[in-house]
Order: C-alpha cells, then structure tokens, then sequence
C-alpha cells in the first residue's frame, strides 16, 4: 500500500550552506501492506523520526534537508505533497501527545481533524462516539485535555487522528512516557485498530520487549543509512539491541526465537532449560550489585517519615516513609502520576512538605540554601535540557563548578569540548546534565526517568555509570517505567501508589510479586531469576563443570 | 424551571448581554445604577455558570473592580488638591519641583473630589465585572469558534495564542526549579539567561510541534477555489477595508459633510461582509455540533441590549439622574432602575448549566 521507493536523505550540514552532511538514508526501499503493523527501531539519533517524516511529510519541509526518491501511495506519488493534503491518508502522533492538542476537550480535539476535512455532520457526530468507544476514552469527552494521565492523553492522540480515516497510522515513541501497564493499554488498542480496521500502523520504539510480539515486520535501522527489513523473530537472531526475551533464547541456543512471553514459556518446558540451569540461586550468590562491603550495615543516607504533601487540598504523598543507605541503588517505581516526581523533589527540598521529617546526611535539605543543598542532594529533573543553557560542553563545564569535566570524561568519556549541547545525542546530553549535578559532590543522587528517550546502548552506560558512583559511596534513588532497567541496575525497588508505598524490598522480590513490574526472564522461567545476564552465567558455569 | 434541559448557552449570546450591560453602565456615573448592575451580573453568574475552569475566573474580576476603585479614590487624594466644595481632611499641601509645573500632591481634600473619584472608578469597575462575566459564563475559545468560516484560521491561531500563556507560565517555574539545582551565574543580568534561553527554546520546540500536529491533520487545506474567485473576493475584502478606513476617517473629522462620509462608511462594511460571506463559501471546513441559537439565547440577548437601551435613553433624556451632582444625594428614576432589572431576567430564562464530570 505504501511504498518507499529508494529513498535519500541528508540534513543540511551548515546554516545556510548547501552542501549536506551524510546521509541519514540512503537508497531505502521499503514497503508496507494494508493492516499491518511495522516496528522501526534502532539506536537513538540514527533517523527513525526521519524516517516517520518522510511519510507525513513532515520532512523535509519543517527539518530542512534533502530528500531524494519517490513515496508512492497506492501506486501514487506523494512525494511533494503537503502534510495537510495527506491529512485523509496518513495519521501522525508525536512523541509528546499533549503538545499537538489544538483544541480543549476530548470531544472537540476528536472532531478537530474532521473539521478541517470538511466532512458532514452526522458523518462528524458518528465517528466521534465510534472512536470514543473503540479508544474506550467515553467516559472521558467533556475532560479538559491538560487533566489527563499519560496514558489517556496519548489514546486521545491517537483517536483524533483515527476519525479521519487515516489508511496508515505513524506514531513517534507512544509508550516511552507511560507507565508498564498504560504502555500495554495502547499497545492493546493499536493492534486492535489493526486486527478490526485495517489500519496500517508504523511505530517507531526503541524499548523493543513491549512492542516485537505485536509487530508484523520489523524494520532496523542500521546507523549507515540503511534499513532491513523482515521478520521479527530472523532479524532479532543477530540483531546488537535484543529484548531480554530475545537474549535469552540466544542464550539457550533456541530456533526460532521466542517472541512472546507465551512462546518463551513453552520453549523453557519443551527445552528442559530448567533442569539444565539447575536449583534456583543460593541465597544472595547472583544478587545483581557488587557495590560495598556489607550493603545492611551501611550508614543511613536518608531518612524520611511520614513524609505530607499536597498540591491544593489534594494529597499527592499521604505519609511516606522511605530509608536509603550509602552505596546503594533504589528504583522508584509506580504508574504516572503516583507521586514519584513529587517525593525526588520533596527529597531534594524544593517541594515544601505539609508534615513529617526528612534527614539527609542529618540535615534537613528544606532548611539550608540551595547551594547547600546541591551539595548534599543532587537532583536530574525530567527534562534534563533545563539545567543547560550555554553555548558549549566546556562553558556548561565551567559554570557547573571545578570537576565537572572529568565526571563527564568518567561517565562518558570523548564528548568534544566544542559541541553545542543540543547538539549531543540523548545519551551525552543526559550525562552533561548529570555532571553538572554531580559537581558539587552531593552524597545523595536522585534521578526523575533519566532513560526516557534512551536506546539500550545508553541505557547501559548510564546503568555502568550509577553502579560506578554507587560504588563510590553514593546513594541513588531513581524513578522509572523501565522494569528491566530496575532489574539489572537496582538493589532495592521502592513502589508507590496514590501517595503511599506500596511495597519496598530487595529488587529480586518486589518485581517478582508484581504481575506489571515483572521483568521478561521472572515472567519466562519464574522467581528468582531476573536478568538475561544471571542465566548465561549460570549457563556457562554448567557447560565449564 | 426545573424541566429545562441542562445545556450550554451560545457564547453570542452571553457576550451580548454582557456588553449590554456594560453599555448601560458607561451610560450614567450615578451609583446607584453602577451598583445594582453589579449585582445583577453577580446575580446572573451565580446562577448561570458551569464548573468548567474558566468559571472560576469571575472571583478575580470582582478583586479587580474593588481595587479600580480604591485606586481612583486614592488618586483623587493625591493629586486632586485644588477640588472645590467641602473639605472633610485638611491634609498639607506638599509642592513639586517647577517642572512638573501645575501639579501638587495631597493638599485639602474635598467630599466632592472623593465622590467624583468614586464614581468614576464604580463606572470603570462595573465594566470591567461584565466582561469578566462574560469570560466566566461563557468559554472564551467557544466564543472565537462561532466566527465565520473564512476567519477559521484566525480564530484557530488565536485559540493556540490564549493556550500559550499558561503553557509559558508552567515551562517558567519547571526551569526555574531546574536551574536551583546547578551551580552558574548568579549575578541578576546573567542569572536571567539562565532562566529565558531554556524556556524559549522549550516554547520554540512546542510550537513546532503543534504546528506540525495541526498540519499533518489538515490545518490551512487549500479549499477548491479557481483563480477567478480568488480574485473576486480579495477585491471585494480590500476594497471594503479601505472603505471603513477612508469612512472611519472622515467621521470622524468634523470639518467634512458627515452624510457622504456615512455613506462610505456603511458602503464600506457591506463589501467587507460580502467578501467574508463569498470566501466563507469556498471553505471547506465544517463545524463539529455547533451551538444552536434558540429563545433562551434571543432572550438572554435581548435582556442585555435592553438594558443598553434603557441606559442610553436615560442618558440622553433623564440627564441629572444619568449623571448626577456630586454635592447632593443622586436620585434614581423608575425607567433606570427597571431597565437594570431587565438584564436580570437572563438569570431565569438560560437553561441550566452543564455539568462535567472530573
């Protein structure tokens, strides 16, 4: 239905300069067929947005750039047409939902595409109740679109541009902001846009465990400008970014590869994996951190109690108490809009709290100046572009205090001193901003979902780098959505819900009593095991005995 | 009353009787009249809005007209001195350099001067309340949907613009929290950069987004119009604006014949109105469950241009009463009083206000 047909692209290399840099494409062909679903991945900064804009049109007219190749629709070309003129045919949704909204209530932001089509009333007034429905957002029409969770606002994205009919549907990273289970909610609804409708879908996500069983074909890019394309399961066999499901199969030696949970169940069961891997894991023998000596007798880094804090009169923190020791890594986890944001900054002292008691290294960071309580509590807001605002890494450096430099040569090392910041990929600029909070060397580290937005090459250095600092003493707190993250990195995983914690513990029990925070391996071969990197251990142990 | 269905009333409709209002109450400086208008438009408020979130707005608006009159009361004490009548403070009088020659600060205060500050600020205030009440009946971005179709765009450039403003405010305080966590430039002129070079490149990657989300969902579609009828109408539009212009001009200077410059006036205005009608015509757009214009909205309307009326013939014919002098009591007549009541009927004949669910 659609078709690349030998595509080029490359950004400008210079303001205002008509040579261009190298090519982001080159020579993609590509095809996609009514009612299917198409997962683009590949490392951050190698194109997929490119390559989404191709198809709406968005590139090059709003990027700049120089495309080459023909887009053929149904056998026409559309190249050269705008993105409103194919506004009927293609439906894009942006990585941040609530910034494309135009309108201010579900109802009117459904109709507002339609609108602009100019199609008839009834037709109007029909396709707004059927997409209320097939979104399940009915009880949601009147809402304010701003008073909307995450996960709603993202299906309310996807209803809008559903009404129009739309032959393909094209969505930047739906679920990088969502919690596990309102990922799964629009997963869910996507595949059964694709399954009822016929709606073609193209995706792009780098966090591939949740999306690969739903795809049909699976597109990757290779950082060359080159994409393969095929199925799922082949191209995963040799692919360097695998879900952990993935790995695991590789690490089992299994042909085909497991793509489902399911699948990898049966495969265990058929297999014997379990015989071969033995009892389950002595008591503390593959506890997933190596950091201090005896992490139990460790000195208390921060202690709160019964913690209060209310936006209005409304409660978003009803009394926690929460204690992290030195050396250690904390996960906090819990669906968008539990109170995590809030306790990182009631934690740092920002966020006034209505009652109980906060020490952090036996001070009270609400008390003190904000220059003491950089030193003693660093804080990574979520939108880590706001602490920079220079020109360069040296000057950013520079201003963020002596030492600067050589954490961000520690964290990741080679960032050119010259560079703009915004310049950088996702995973330099984060550590930049992460060496400008370390530079005061505060003892506390709090982190508010640092790997948004992070292939699982970043996702990795920067997992590298907190065990390095935890090693070092210092105490790390970090809220986020990853479960497999929170698997490989965290010893303890702290849950909230509402205002309160939920569960607290070492990480291997938290996430193993939870059906949503399971990581893939616990859902596959059931407690302890928890990461892909414990089996090919104990794997390797076997075939060594 | 209570077998009237529960709906939102035509955002035309309120602003009319709002503006009616105001109107009568920019009409007459006596008191009174500005007094009962207020309470009318609170009346109506009270009884009419919704629990949407611009409701709560009319709060801010009567905070607003109280501290318009403190301001103009307290002006007259400053610098309106040399008002003549009975002193009821004798403050000193405290002289000013020769350059600002005619101007004298505090000095014998006047009951006259106060109340003509008084009355003065009520008048300003009482208009600004009804705006305000209208902002908080009916949504202001409801209002800008109901423009014709040829200015669809404008109106959806003009919603964005009004959504900008909080957006702008929360993007503030989230990189103002930011940058505390840094160590920087702390010095006020430098400091500020820390603050704007964020927030403007956050505000400039929105509005790209936004743009790009309007865009691919058909925003500005080229209607099916032929070269000759664009032309047509760009003719008629430009041909009719230089009219008002031209029109306007000569109205209002005095020395010139007023009738032909009526006439070109009101020439003027119906050739822009018939270009807006034709453009309007090739639009493609259509509107998702417009507001219907039923009685309640004629009638609610009407109560507000009513009330414009009333106050503009009073004005002309009733003069000591529209406005009164500040050395005795004002005086209210029957028609005044009654034509401000009228616009309080718009209370009972709205239909009941929509509830949303949170």
């Amino acid at each position: 239905m659609i078709a690349l047909d030998r595509i080029g692209f490359a950004y400008a290399a210079d303001e205002g300069s008509d040579q261009h840099g190298p090519a982001t494409l080159r020579d993609v062909t590509l095809s996609l067929d009514e009612g299917e679903l198409v997962l683009l991945s590949g490392p951050t900064g190698v194109g997929k947005s490119t390559l989404l804009g191709i198809l709406t049109g968005l590139v090059p007219r709003y990027t700049g750039g120089v495309l080459s190749g023909r887009v053929l629709l149904d056998g026409v070309d559309v190249t050269r047409t705008t993105p409103r003129e194919r506004a009927h045919l293609v439906g894009y949704v942006g990585q941040d939902p609530a910034a494309g909204f135009v309108t201010d209530t579900v109802e009117e932001e459904l109709a507002y595409g339609m609108e602009q089509l100019g199609l008839d009333p009834a037709t109007m007034r029909r396709r707004v109740e059927e997409t209320l429905d097939l979104l399940g957002v009915a009880d949601l029409r009147d809402r304010d679109l701003a008073s909307l969770s995450g996960g709603q606002q993202q299906r309310v994205a996807i209803g809008s541009v559903l009404t129009t009919h739309p032959r393909l549907l094209v969505l930047d990273e739906p679920t990088s902001a969502l919690d596990p289970t309102a990922a799964e909610d629009v997963l869910a609804t996507l595949t059964r846009l694709v399954s009822d409708l016929g709606v073609s879908v193209l995706l792009a996500e780098h966090r591939l465990e949740r999306v690969v069983p739903f795809a049909d074909q699976l597109w990757l890019m290779t950082g060359d400008g080159g994409v393969r394309a095929g199925d799922p399961a082949d191209l995963l066999s040799d692919s360097p970014v695998v879900p952990p499901l993935v790995g695991l199969g590789r690490a089992a030696g299994w042909s085909p590869l497991p793509l489902t949970v399911r699948d990898g169940r049966r495969r265990v069961r058929d297999s014997g994996l379990r015989a071969r891997l033995g009892p389950p894991l002595p008591d503390g023998a593959a506890e997933p951190t190596a950091a201090g000596p005896d992490r139990h007798a460790a000195a208390v880094a921060v202690q709160a109690r019964g913690l209060v804090v209310a936006h209005g009169r409304t409660p978003v923190l009803r009394g926690v108490d929460l204690t992290l020791r030195a050396g250690t890594v904390t996960a906090l986890m819990g669906r968008n809009g539990a109170g995590k944001s809030t306790l990182l900054w009631t934690l740092q002292g920002t966020r006034a709290r209505r009652s109980g008691t906060l020490a952090v290294g036996g001070l009270d960071p609400a008390a003190v100046t904000p220059a003491r309580r950089r030193a003693s509590v660093g804080l990574l807001p979520q939108t880590s572009a706001d602490l920079l605002y220079l020109e360069s890494v040296a000057q950013e450096c520079e201003a963020a205090g002596p030492g600067a430099r050589d954490l961000l040569e520690r964290l990741v090392p080679g960032v050119p001193d010259d560079r703009h910041p915004r310049d950088l990929s996702e995973g330099q600029r984060l550590a930049l901003a992460l060496a400008v909070v370390l530079a005061p060397r505060p003892g506390v580290l709090l982190l508010d979902e640092p790997t948004r937005g992070l292939d699982y090459a970043a996702k990795a250095a920067l997992a590298d780098a907190l065990r390095g600092l935890a090693a070092d003493g210092h105490t790390v707190l970090l809220a986020t959505h990853d479960v497999e993250l929170a698997a490989v990195l965290a010893d303890r995983v702290v849950v909230l819900a509402e205002g309160e914690v939920v569960s607290e513990g070492p990480t291997r029990d938290v996430l193993a009593q939870s059906p949503a925070f399971a990581p893939q391996v616990t859902k596959v071969l059931g407690p302890p095991w928890l990461t892909v990197a414990e089996v090919v251990a104990r794997l390797s142990d076997g075939s060594e005995a | 009353m209570s077998r009237v269905l529960a709906r939102d009333l035509h955002p035309v409709a309120w602003w009319t009787w709002a503006i009616g209002l105001a109107v009568a109450s920019s009409a007459t400086t006596n008191p009174w009249v500005q007094l009962l208008l207020v309470a009318v438009t609170v009346l109506v408020v009270a009884a009419c809005r919704s629990d949407h979130p611009w409701s709560r707005s009319f709060r801010l608006y009567l905070t607003l007209g109280a501290a318009i009159v403190v301001l103009r009361v307290g002006w007259r004490l400053l610098v309106g001195g040399s008002y003549p009548g009975v002193v009821v403070l004798d403050l000193p009088r405290v002289p000013l350099p020769d350059w600002v020659l005619g101007i004298s600060l505090l000095g014998p205060v006047t009951r006259e001067a106060l109340l003509a500050g008084l009355y003065d600020g009520l008048r300003l205030a009482t208009i600004v309340i009804c705006v305000g009440a209208a902002n908080s009946l009916a949504n202001p971005k409801r209002l800008l949907r109901s423009l014709p179709p040829a200015l669809h765009e404008v109106g959806t450039a003009l919603v964005v613009a009004v959504t900008v403003l909080p957006q702008l405010t929360a993007s503030l305080a989230r990189v103002r929290a930011a940058q505390r966590l840094r160590a920087g430039e702390d010095r006020r002129v430098r400091g500020l950069r820390r603050l704007l070079v964020p927030v403007l490149e956050d505000t400039l990657e929105r509005s790209l987004a936004l743009a790009a989300g309007m865009d691919t969902r058909g925003y500005g579609r080229a209607g099916p119009a032929s070269p000759a009828q664009r032309r047509t109408t760009g003719t008629l539009m430009a041909t009719g604006l230089v009219g008002v212009l031209v029109g306007t001009y000569l109205t209002l200077d005095r020395t010139i014949p007023q009738t032909p410059a009526r006439l070109l006036l009101v020439i003027g205005v119906l050739l822009a109105v018939a270009g807006l009608v034709v453009s309007g015509r090739r639009v493609p757009r259509t509107r998702y469950r417009p507001d219907p214009w039923l009685v309640p909205e004629t009638l609610v309307a009407a109560s507000g241009l009513t009330t414009a009326a009333v106050g503009l013939w009073v004005a002309h014919h009733q003069v000591p009463i529209a406005f009164p002098d500040v050395t005795s009591v004002p005086q209210v007549s029957l028609v005044l009083l009654l034509g401000a009541l009228v616009g309080a009927l718009a209370a009972l004949v709205a239909p009941p206000p929509r509830r949303v669910a949170t």
